[in-house]
């Protein structure tokens, strides 16, 4: 691995070590009298009737699969515009292609509905 | 062991490269301890500003009690944070509940890895760093998502999906504005741009012009669109959705306490200040003061170098202010005496800086100037994201709520066309004039 990568791996290590010192030293100094009341989940004073990971709306689904779609194109836009002067018209031209693409898909998702709330 | 500790320590003194590229990972260690602590400092001191700005905005006067004018409200927070009690609910995944916020700090602070405080004022430079850092901010994301998921409470997962949704909507746009400013960084001589943090500022260098007004007004578009993009990416107001406390408690930390708490409100302000130091970057020249390639005459670099010291005298004037200002009576006196030690301690660091600008103010290899250097790098890129913190704040105070459909609309129809019709403006323009 480049010798500038490992930096990166510091600063986990930094925080993964003075983080959970820090929780553990609170651990020691601090108060602690749970009963059952406190550890129910909180839910304005109300009791919960059943667990919270049910089912769920499908639109935040869509929504993430849209995300990969637009994300990874935009991954793929980094490298041309790196290049962008070397490559000159010719890049361009390849580029609106592959968006032009792109857009008719995300017209395609708009008539359909997928960005649509409520 | 000591003296190679040494040597490695004393070997870096005089590099021009940041420490992860000179390949000297004590110096490293000792940048990354450095900018965390510092985060932690600026995260308290954002702490109070925010509650004293808020307050005025809202003509009332905020902390005043703990310290004169609340000046130590939030190390009374922080203590309190830490004594108060850590509930875990029955309910809950217990591990995954436990390393949701370490997560999030992780993603939040790793970022620091590359961000440019000066042109080896940096942990490490790396050459796709802004895909680094766009990639990494944006793991923070899994903590909130497995916070909500482990509380195992309605609001808690409500708040956690909603969050995530929003954010990786508004990354969409934002990627592409990066892209549009990444472009900009290929029209040099060479035809080649670069992902490299610190590269980026030097070809706002090299091109004479910082990238929020080249292609007047195709970049500042595109700062527009990440400045928006950054609020919603950080989940603050007026894009808070995932906080709202009138239908949601606190969104997906509503089950944690204590210090887990303040640690998600840590990654937060880390966050803030990573984005606005990436807008920074790209749009507004990093390091560089005002005018870099007008005003570069030796005299100029001088008066620029006296910036620091003038800031930290206004403080300092301010909290003389404060004393003399301070009511009489007695029951002020430790106020008073406080906030003029206070005011004694900004003036002392103002005159230590205006010490090193002067001292520093010959161009040479001396010690000295490449302190007044460092110093003037750091102050500069440092005094621009102040300006993007404070305009979290003023957001904050200024903008309702918007509504959840509101936030995807914008974030799907509006910012995603715009974005995508400024890269290929840019992308013309940039062919034609080249």
């Amino acid at each position: 691995m480049p010798q500038n990568y490992v930096p990166a791996f510091l600063f986990i290590a930094v925080v993964g070590i003075l983080i959970p010192v820090t929780i553990a030293i609170c651990w020691i100094i601090r108060t602690q009298s749970p009963n059952r009341v406190k550890l129910m989940p909180y839910e304005c004073g109300i009791d919960p009737y059943d667990s919270a990971r049910g089912r769920y709306t499908v639109r935040f689904y869509i929504i993430a699969i849209l995300f990969v779609v637009f994300d990874v194109e935009t991954i793929f836009l980094f490298p041309w515009a790196v290049k962008f002067k070397a490559l000159g018209g010719f890049g361009l031209i390849e580029m609106l292609i592959f968006l032009g693409i792109l857009i008719v898909g995300y017209i395609w998702i708009w008539k359909k509905g997928a960005l649509e709330w409520i | 062991m000591l003296t190679s500790t040494i040597n490695a320590f004393t070997s870096y003194l005089g590099s021009p490269l940041p420490p992860g590229n000179a390949g000297n990972q004590l110096w490293a260690l000792i940048y990354v301890l450095i900018i965390f602590a510092g985060v932690a400092v600026v995260v308290l001191c954002m702490n109070w500003i925010e509650r004293k700005a808020l307050a005025h905005f809202q003509i009332r006067l905020g902390p005043m009690r703990v310290g004169p004018h609340g000046l130590l409200q939030p190390i009374a927070d922080a203590l309190k944070l830490m004594l108060k009690e850590d509930i875990i609910p029955d309910e809950a995944d217990k591990l995954v509940f436990w390393v949701a916020p370490l997560i999030g700090l992780v993603a939040a602070f790793t970022v620091y890895t590359v961000i440019p405080f000066g042109p080896s004022q940096a942990v490490s430079d790396m050459n796709i760093g802004i895909l680094f850092m766009l990639g990494v901010s944006s793991l923070g994301v899994l903590g909130i998502v497995t916070a909500g998921w482990a509380s195992n409470s309605h609001y808690p997962l409500i708040g956690a999906l909603r969050s995530s949704a929003q954010m990786v909507s508004y990354e969409v746009a934002m990627g592409l504005a990066v892209v549009s400013a990444i472009l900009m960084t290929s029209l040099n001589r060479t035809g080649t741009g670069t992902l490299s943090m610190i590269g980026i500022v030097q070809a706002q260098q090299q091109q004479g012009i910082w990238f929020l007004f080249k292609f007047f007004p195709l970049g500042l578009i595109a700062f527009v669109i990440f400045a928006i993009a950054m609020v919603a990416e950080t989940n603050r107001s007026p894009f808070d959705l995932a906080e709202a406390e009138s239908e949601l408690t606190a969104g997906f930390h509503t089950e944690y306490s204590g210090l887990r708490w303040s640690l998600f409100m840590l990654a937060e302000y880390a966050a803030m200040i990573a984005v606005s130091a990436i807008a920074v970057t790209l749009w507004l020249g990093g390091w560089l003061h005002p005018f870099p390639n007008a005003l570069n005459g030796p005299a100029w670099e001088f008066i620029f170098s006296l910036f620091p010291g003038l800031t930290f005298g206004a403080l300092a004037l301010f909290a003389v202010i404060g004393t003399v200002r301070m009511p009489s009576h007695s029951f002020f006196r430790i106020q008073r005496a406080g906030l003029a030690v206070f005011a004694l301690l900004l003036a002392f660091i103002a005159l230590l800086l205006f010490v090193i600008a002067i001292l520093g103010r010959n161009p040479d290899a001396s010690i000295a100037a490449r302190f007044r250097e460092g110093i003037d790098y750091v102050y500069w890129f440092m005094l621009k994201v102040a300006i993007f913190m404070y305009l979290f704040i003023w957001y904050r105070a200024t903008w309702p709520r918007y509504r959840f459909d509101q936030l995807m609309k914008v974030g799907w129809k509006v910012m995603l066309p715009i974005s995508l019709g400024v890269l290929i403006l840019t992308a013309i323009v940039g062919v034609f004039v080249s």
